[in-house]
């Protein structure tokens, strides 16, 4: 009888290219960047402004998109935060799925949203106009020059 | 006098109830909660109870245990919902007044009562190479400093039991991932000066299922028996694979 002793030091296959070390690193990263944006914009957007809280309305968010800074800055939350979140539930699909196919649906999705959203947004924060020309004046906020 | 003596070396004894999670599938494929009731005295541990169960009121009960010392790492169970060793848990630190709850660990097939099926975590262990790798033939001591050894002096004390490893969530919704054993083991040789295998076992644990995969819920950490700060073990694992060297 003879005994066969497996070879122990035979590595498990890599089949792919491996981009969970770059998503852990981009959560850190995001993560801690995310943490000075977001608390930049509560304070710019609730306690700098006179009035406090009730100072936010139309004409706050038009003034704020027309400066550059805060259209570069909203654009950093936007993208940083979707991708982040995005990041995140896909873990989370990773842990909880069993079967393949959900696993690749629902990460497939989670994609989809993110990129839909990453690209309304974008077009949003750079093509806001508060006062489009040739809309009805009633329409309009009240601090748009009249036609 | 006599008497006195007698009665102060008397180690005192108490009545507990042990709820132990039966299953065998030779009788019934279904899992059942059956309480024992069982007289202890102080200095007894879980595993005593165990053995007095399965020795005095029911043989078919199922168990594993080789040294009941706290070295083979034999007889890690969940025990009022907490992986330990039986036989390093004394009766006298839990809720006595409750019943002691007493389980397989979780996240590894249930073969029969407490014994469960280890060889996923073992090929988990086997795939990170638990060997030293080196070129040089061992012809002479190789020599090292206290401070090289100091490096991971922590993960050498792994008694491969898999409290860390079934105590993961991720490793209860994942099996593929090599879980925190097999990182400890690996980072035993990978911080070794003696060892020339670091890139390979890096390699290895950059996996899809490898340390990333860690969500630093600290569980292992907190499962240890033998005290090794595993979540710092895994940390470390990461940021050697960042730094692309141990």
């Amino acid at each position: 009888m003879s005994v066969v002793i497996e070879t122990p030091n035979s590595p498990r296959s890599r089949k792919q290219a491996n981009w969970e070390k770059y998503g852990w690193i981009y959560m850190r990263v995001s993560g801690a960047a995310l943490v000075v944006l977001i608390f930049v914009h509560l304070i710019a957007n609730l306690v700098v402004p006179d009035g406090g809280i009730k100072a936010i309305d139309f004409a706050f968010v038009a003034g704020k998109w027309a400066a550059p800074f805060w259209q570069w800055w909203d654009l950093a939350m936007l993208w940083l935060a979707l991708i982040h979140g995005t990041n995140g539930m896909r873990t989370i699909v990773n842990d909880y799925t069993e079967k393949e196919g959900v696993r690749k649906t629902l990460v497939v999705s989670l994609w989809g949203v993110c990129t839909a959203l990453i690209v309304l947004g974008t077009l949003v924060i750079f093509t806001f106009d508060p006062c489009p020309a040739g809309a009805a004046a009633e329409l309009l906020p009240s601090f748009c020059p009249v036609q | 006098m006599a008497e006195d003596i007698k009665e102060i070396a008397e180690v005192p004894s108490f009545t507990v109830t042990l709820m132990v999670r039966r299953y065998d599938p030779e009788v019934s494929e279904e899992v059942k909660w059956v309480d024992y009731d069982v007289t202890v005295y102080g200095t007894d541990r879980v595993l005593d109870a165990l053995h007095k169960i399965k020795w005095e009121i029911d043989g078919s009960l199922t168990f594993r245990r080789s040294c009941a010392h706290g070295v083979c790492g034999s007889d890690a169970m969940r025990i009022n919902g907490r992986n330990r060793l039986a036989c390093k848990t004394l009766i006298k630190d839990l809720d006595i007044t409750q019943p002691i709850y007493v389980e397989p660990i979780k996240g590894l097939a249930v073969e029969k009562d407490l014994v469960v099926n280890m060889e996923p975590f073992y090929k988990a262990y086997r795939d990170i190479n638990p060997f030293l790798i080196a070129t040089d033939k061992p012809e002479k001591e190789r020599i090292q400093s206290p401070e090289d050894r100091a490096r991971f002096e922590d993960t050498t004390k792994c008694i491969l039991c898999a409290a860390c490893t079934t105590s993961c969530p991720v490793f209860w919704t994942d099996g593929q991932y090599f879980g925190p054993a097999a990182i400890v083991n690996a980072h035993r040789f990978i911080f070794d000066s003696r060892d020339e295998g670091a890139e390979v076992r890096l390699d290895i644990l950059n996996d899809k299922e490898g340390v990333w995969r860690c969500r630093t819920t600290f569980n292992c950490t907190e499962a240890c028996p033998r005290g090794i700060q595993v979540t710092k073990a895994i940390a470390e694992v990461k940021q050697a694979i960042l730094r692309g060297r141990a």
